[in-house]
């Protein structure tokens, strides 16, 4: 049962490879970045060996704790959990809950970051090479090690989809988890700011950290090769339990997934008024009071909205980091950046939904503009009063002509370059009602790189008000900044209409094609 | 007057190869003006795709489709204002309470704010969703969410209504008060196709049927002449074959 499990998993991965070539190419860049990593990390825990005992040690015990705190935390933030198998899916079967345990843990083993990680940490070994009991223990280690991982990690996951039963509970947490994962950043750079100032004090960080779940069972080898064998063996003690806890948790939440699926949906919010729609006149009206309600009724756009409020915040910490106020006046050009191009898979997030829009044969311009109304009637305002407010704070206010220029810029810019992009693609998007988190397989690699993509397509469109703006900030000649003010505006606009024109034919004429493309990913 | 006027949906040769699969392979099929036109066929016989095609959803590869004389493919607009959809398999934008939905639906469909405002309000009277019009769809049962689809494909108020599947899942009230809605369609002029497979059902409300499979169209008519005497299922069968005869396999037997 256990091997057919793991089975199921390779035959999932493999048959939806074959429906999409794009998944194998994003698969194939995934796995040569695993590649990568893999031959750094275990050429210097290789390379570990021939320095001191103290350094191998303090450096293996915290690369293993933030490893094991990176599949813990990591998942959520990212690319998702790997639900190939998704245990609800499961629960029709009659499998017993051990055996489902044991094969959903080998089988994220199995998976590219299990493989990584497994080869990384029995490379361990090699640190030891010259003390042989302690390069034994290393393997063992490794081998407990690596399971924490995939079983904190999978814990995190069936705890996370446990939370609460109704469907706005678990929206609302969902998207409120975000808050603290956008700030780890800072969190962790204030913590390695701390730590690389003072490097003599590593070594006593790495020795409290083996005291915890997370350093003790990478500590154990270091602890052999170093003659201290009652420290090790508590410590292997302690990474055994954390492993024992690990799994004691996730069984309680998988029962209690296979029990109650998360499907069910409580008590909802009911309204006797049509809310925005009472205003809508139009077809473009129309689409954009639809798009605002989906805008905060939808968690994966909420996901976008919660982010806003935390780059002042985020660029903040920075420049107090870094001492310079150069960061904080960049906030009103990133936020246009981001909240611009936050609608470049917005008709993959329509999914097949979008068909009412070709039913009612919706002209394609309308759609086009309608979105970016509904995106614009809260970003403009944002921008602008991010950006204002930074230079107010840092009080650089002949750099304001040339920050509104690139506002100004990259918003409209952003929004003629999503329009395109959105019209003409489908990505592979959590589909409506799945965690914003969800990826499915290969998805997250071919959604970043189209990410980039369009990022530096909106880069070069925004070269002439850049360029400028970075000359006024240079030379402090604020003319420069009115001229990228102006170019940002009139070069935006126009941007904007063709975008919202070009984007709306090919919604006229592909608008079928577009379908069978987004039926493919449902 | 009524011999010349062009039928509600003639398609010509229609064909649609999905990579390797024949979905659909040269199919004629003629449906009548004011006729109430029951679609019926096995899984995978290709009836959604053929509908796909006829309401501007899914290009054909080759074959020619004219709703009321307008040639779909030619002129999609003009032929998306004559014929209402429900699709079956597509999501529908569920966070919209049902009103919102029908009338995101109307509005869309380029009709004025008040017209759309008096339809809605009908549509949900007449399909009992009145007490549901505030609640998002997302939560809605199953067959609320194929009468709210339902209100969809009515409000900007066709000539033409094509349904996939409008009965599945849906409870016997609502589908009784569903056909009494459709039959007050035809009655006034407009014409239905639907699809199902419910012989029962398609036996009772249809006047005209079609049976199709393996991307054809085996047999076209009054449901009298298809039927020809026998009840409509074992006319079905007997066109379709692949009826197994036996208990099935002897460990199945307790």
């Amino acid at each position: 049962m256990v091997a057919h499990l793991i089975g199921l998993r390779f035959r999932i991965l493999g048959n939806s490879l074959k429906r999409s070539p794009w998944q194998i190419v994003a698969t194939v860049i995934g796995g040569l970045y695993g590649l990568g990593l893999l031959a750094v990390a275990v050429a210097g825990l290789f390379g570990l060996s021939f320095t001191t005992l103290e350094l191998a040690r303090t450096v293996t015990v915290l690369a293993g704790a933030v490893v094991l705190l990176g599949w813990i935390i990591v998942p959520l933030i990212a690319s998702g959990v790997d639900q190939t198998i998704d245990p609800a899916r499961l629960a029709v079967f009659p499998i017993p809950l051990t055996t489902l345990l044991v094969g959903l843990t080998l089988s994220g083993v199995l998976g590219v970051a299990g493989i990584v990680t497994s080869i990384a940490a029995l490379s361990t070994a090699l640190t030891w090479w010259n003390h042989p009991l302690a390069a034994l223990a290393a393997i063992v280690c490794a081998v407990i090690g690596v399971l924490s991982c995939i079983v904190g990690s999978r814990m995190i996951a069936a705890v996370a989809s446990n939370v609460g039963t109704g469907r706005r509970a678990r929206e609302a947490r969902g998207v409120l988890l975000l808050i603290p994962l956008v700030l780890l950043g800072p969190i962790i750079a204030a913590l390695s700011g701390l730590l690389s100032g003072s490097a003599a004090t590593l070594p006593r960080i790495a020795d409290a950290v083996a005291w915890t779940p997370l350093g003790a069972i990478w500590a154990v080898p270091g602890d052999i090769a170093a003659g201290r064998l009652g420290t090790a063996g508590l410590r292997f003690l302690i990474g055994l339990a954390t492993l024992a806890v690990f799994a004691a948790i996730w069984r309680v939440g998988l029962a209690r997934a296979l029990e109650t699926p998360a499907r069910a949906s409580t008590a909802s919010a009911r309204s006797r008024s049509l809310g925005l729609f009472s205003a809508a006149r139009t077809p473009t009206a129309a689409v954009a009071a639809r798009a605002l309600i989906y805008w905060f009724r939808d968690p994966r756009y909420a996901q976008s909205l919660i982010i806003v409020p935390l780059v002042p915040v985020l660029l903040l910490f920075y420049s107090a980091l870094n001492g310079g106020p150069g960061f904080i006046n960049a906030t009103g050009p990133i936020t246009a950046l981001l909240l611009a191009l936050s609608i470049f898979t917005d008709v993959s997030y329509d999914n097949t939904a979008f068909a009412l829009h070709l039913q009612t044969g919706v002209r394609g311009a309308a759609d086009r503009l309608g979105r970016v109304i509904a995106l614009a009637s809260f970003a403009v305002p944002v921008v602008l009063v991010f950006t204002v407010g930074s230079v107010w704070y840092t009080g650089a206010w002949s750099a304001l002509p040339g920050l509104l220029g690139l506002s100004a810029g990259a918003l409209l810019s952003g929004f003629g370059l999503s329009s395109v992009v959105s019209g003409r693609w489908a990505f592979m998007v959590p589909a409506p009602g799945e965690s914003p988190f969800k990826a499915k397989p290969g998805g997250g690699v071919s959604l970043s790189l189209s990410m980039f993509a369009t990022w530096t397509g909106l880069a070069l469109l925004c070269l002439p008000e850049l360029v400028l703006a970075v000359v006024s900030f240079a030379t402090g000649e604020t003319l420069y900044g009115w001229l990228a003010l102006a170019v940002g505006i009139v070069l935006g606009t126009a941007l904007l209409v063709i975008g919202v024109r070009w984007g709306g034919r090919i919604l006229d004429r592909r608008g079928p094609e577009l379908l069978v493309q987004l039926q493919r990913q449902k | 007057m009524a011999d010349t006027a062009p039928p509600a949906l003639e398609i010509h040769g229609l064909s649609k190869r999905f990579g390797e699969k024949v979905a659909v392979d040269d199919l004629d099929l003629t449906v009548p003006n004011g006729s109430f036109f029951g679609l019926v066929g096995p899984n995978g016989a290709g009836k959604t795709t053929t509908l796909s095609m006829a309401t501007g959803l899914l290009r054909p590869d080759a074959g020619d489709i004219r709703i009321h004389g307008v040639q779909v493919w030619k002129d999609l607009l003009a032929a998306k204002r004559l014929v209402g959809v429900l699709s079956d398999g597509v999501r529908l934008f569920d966070r919209l309470t049902g009103a919102q939905l029908v009338t995101y639906a109307g509005l869309l469909a380029g009709m004025d704010r008040d017209t759309v405002a008096e339809r809605t309000a009908d549509l949900l009277r007449l399909l009992d969703l009145e007490g549901a019009g505030g609640t998002l769809v997302v939560d809605y049962s199953a067959g609320m969410t194929k009468k709210v689809a339902l209100a969809c494909a009515l409000v900007h108020a066709p000539k033409l209504l094509v349904l996939d599947e409008p009965f599945e899942s849906v409870d016997p009230v609502s589908a009784a008060n569903i056909t009494d809605i459709l039959r007050g369609f035809v009655g006034s002029g407009g014409t239905v196709i639907v699809s199902s497979h419910v012989m029962d059902l398609v036996q009772r409300m249809c006047d005209h049927v079609a049976v199709v499979a393996n991307g054809k169209v085996l047999a076209s008519g009054t449901t009298d002449e298809v039927r020809a005497g026998s009840t409509l299922e074992d006319r079905f069968v007997e066109l379709v074959g692949g009826r197994r005869t036996g208990e099935g396999p002897a460990w199945l037997r307790i």
